[in-house]
């Protein structure tokens, strides 16, 4: 057996397999282990009774809950907005497509107030939600809101250049062949624009279980009502509580990791079998 | 012309940002305050003061940098190795908190200035809207039912704590027995229908947002959000028993010594105690230490209240372990 050599486009494999390593350590991994090993000092009976009291766990359940609902209707929205800005020429396009990145510039204390403006009972469209009945700042759907606003891009952005390489003649094509445009859609674009749609799906997930500045204003952050999880890591560590602000991190960022994990793979697996693999 | 000015104004803030490098070897001193939110517009008063006191009295420059920020976040900077001169917070557990978990000063800093080293003090207050439509006077109209009651979360925020205790203390003194304080403050809390994580966000909420009835506030804030806002919107209502509210200051020992600025930082801090310091303080509406050495206008703008003291309820240390702890009474009210 000979040992066959890949090309690659740029040399020196070991000197940015190091420098990535590096990079990731410094970056990541040393910060992320510093939250562990702060944890560790704490002793196992005390870590497990922090992280599964009854009112942490009311905010892993508002935190992933929302984050994975906002995620599933960013997916579906941003997957809209992608295809409207891809396929359709319209005036002031240019102007909706940098609109799309606004959440990720604006910072967020100033989304939140801003939403928090809008939808309080006394603001442009609190005052006529609060004529029907529904309440959104203040509460979980608030929370909700937030997040959503806050991932928009990330589907958006990932979507958007995986539709503009596809090729009409594609769905011609299946049109020709006698397909419905649902069963176009269903069967030919679907498949190309998963992979892309997880990703961005996964993006947004993450954000949204990190956010804290805009989510704060919105929320309400009622015990066992509103409150989500990084606001528990706050409240641990203004009562000096490090370890226990700590344990809190290290349980957000196993969930996360193990979510996003999941999420990855499942991009891997669909792609793989569209044949988009590369 | 215009690129000129922008030329010097660049040359000037570089030398700013390397100014604090070569402190040691010229004769300008600068002094870092780690104070807490409301109490920026105070020492921006008080800051050039001191230094033209100081100018006056050795001949040494000093420059006072100012940081503000929730009282707990400015303590934990601090922990972690902010390099502050002088802390000026909200209550004295942040301080506390300091001085336990870095040792950068000791445990009786409370004792080496008077009046529990506040040289100002404050309580707390009922801010409600103009024409008081719910009629709230005292503490007992707030657990009427329909009555919002808008205050921040004692876990997150100082200014909360005093508000919780100040409602306890009420209760107590009243009611007489810790059931009676419990059932006020947990039918005061079902009154609550935003708990934010600070003081301003509270004000935000009932300010901007128009939540509530009635914002329990810091009598100084009261009055700074009736000068923005216009007394046309807000009134401040006194209950007959409040808290009194000391936020203390300290020389962060370990600091200063680095830095060689103890004497100018005990001197800032002595500096506040005199009439200077109390006529400013008494200005931006914090109760002087010593009234009479401020403008009588300004003290008169304060009515008479009968306080609670903090040492009436143990003391902070025994207070926040007892309430804002993990399991304390404000989690029990809350706990299902």
């Amino acid at each position: 057996m000979t040992a066959t050599r890949t090309f690659r486009v740029l040399p020196g494999f070991n000197l940015t397999l190091g420098y990535t390593l590096g990079y990731l350590s410094l970056l990541i991994l040393i910060p992320l282990s510093a939250v562990f090993l702060k944890t560790f000092g704490m002793g196992w009976a005390r870590f497990v009774e922090v992280v599964t009291a009854p009112q942490v766990v009311a905010t892993y359940k508002l935190s992933f809950g929302a984050s994975l609902l906002a995620a599933a209707i960013n997916a579906v929205f941003g997957l809209m907005l992608a295809w409207a800005l891809v396929r359709y020429s319209f005036p002031g396009k240019k102007i909706v497509d940098a609109l799309v990145d606004l959440p990720f510039a604006l910072p967020t204390a100033v989304a939140g107030i801003a939403l928090t403006a809008l939808y309080a009972k006394n603001g442009w469209l609190g005052q006529y939600l609060e004529e029907i009945g529904i309440k959104v700042a203040f509460t979980p759907l608030g929370v909700l809101v937030a997040l959503v606003f806050i991932g928009l891009p990330f589907v958006v952005r990932t979507v958007q250049p995986i539709l503009e390489d596809l090729d009409t003649e594609l769905e011609e094509a299946a049109a020709s062949l006698g397909a419905q445009r649902w069963q176009t859609f269903r069967h030919v674009i679907f498949p190309i624009l998963l992979p892309a749609l997880l990703t961005g799906f996964a993006l947004a997930f993450a954000r949204a279980v990190g956010e804290y500045g805009s989510v704060i204003f919105i929320a309400g952050n009622l015990p066992f009502v509103s409150e989500i999880t990084p606001l528990m890591i706050i409240t641990k560590l203004e009562q000096y509580d490090y370890q226990g602000a700590t344990a809190i991190a290290s349980v957000m960022l196993v969930f996360s990791f193990i979510l996003l994990l999941i999420i990855n793979g499942l991009q891997a697996w669909t792609a793989k079998r569209t044949g988009r693999d590369r | 012309m215009i690129f000129k000015s922008s030329r010097r104004q660049l040359l000037a803030l570089l030398l700013a940002a390397v100014a604090p490098l070569s402190f040691a070897q010229s004769n300008e001193l600068s002094l870092l305050n780690v104070s807490y939110d409301p109490t920026r517009e105070l020492y921006q008063a008080f800051n050039p003061e001191f230094s033209r006191y100081w100018k006056e009295k050795t001949g040494q420059s000093v420059t006072v940098r100012q940081s503000h920020g929730g009282s707990g976040k400015q303590a934990r900077s601090v922990i972690d190795g902010l390099d502050a001169d002088v802390v000026t917070l909200a209550l004295a557990y942040d301080i506390d908190a300091i001085a336990e978990k870095s040792g950068k000063l000791p445990a009786d800093w409370q004792k080496r200035l008077p009046h529990n080293a506040s040289p100002y003090a404050s309580t707390i207050v009922f801010l409600v809207r103009k024409g008081n439509p719910k009629g709230i006077k005292d503490w007992d109209d707030l657990v009427k039912p329909g009555v919002q009651v808008i205050t921040p979360n004692p876990k997150t925020s100082g200014g909360a704590r005093w508000n919780y205790l100040a409602a306890w203390g009420y209760a107590l003194k009243k009611g007489g027995s810790e059931a009676a304080a419990r059932d006020y403050v947990s039918r005061l809390l079902k009154n609550v229908p935003v708990l934010d994580p600070a003081a301003r966000g509270a004000t935000n909420t009932f300010v901007q947002r128009g939540l509530g009835d009635v914002l329990l506030a810091w009598e100084n804030e009261a009055f700074l959000s009736i000068n923005e806002l216009g007394p046309d919107k807000f009134e401040i209502v006194v209950p007959s028993v409040s808290i009194l509210a000391e936020p203390p200051v300290a020389v962060v020992d370990a600091v200063a010594r680095k830095r060689g600025t103890e004497t100018v930082a005990r001197a800032y801090l002595e500096y506040l105690y005199s009439p200077v310091g109390q006529k400013l303080a008494a200005r931006h509406y914090y109760r002087p230490i010593k009234p009479e050495l401020a403008d009588a206008r300004d003290v008169a703008r304060f009515p008479k209240v009968n306080f609670i003291r903090i040492d009436d309820l143990g003391g902070w240390q025994a207070a926040q372990q007892k309430h804002f702890s993990d399991g304390g009474s404000f989690d029990q009210i809350y706990g299902r």
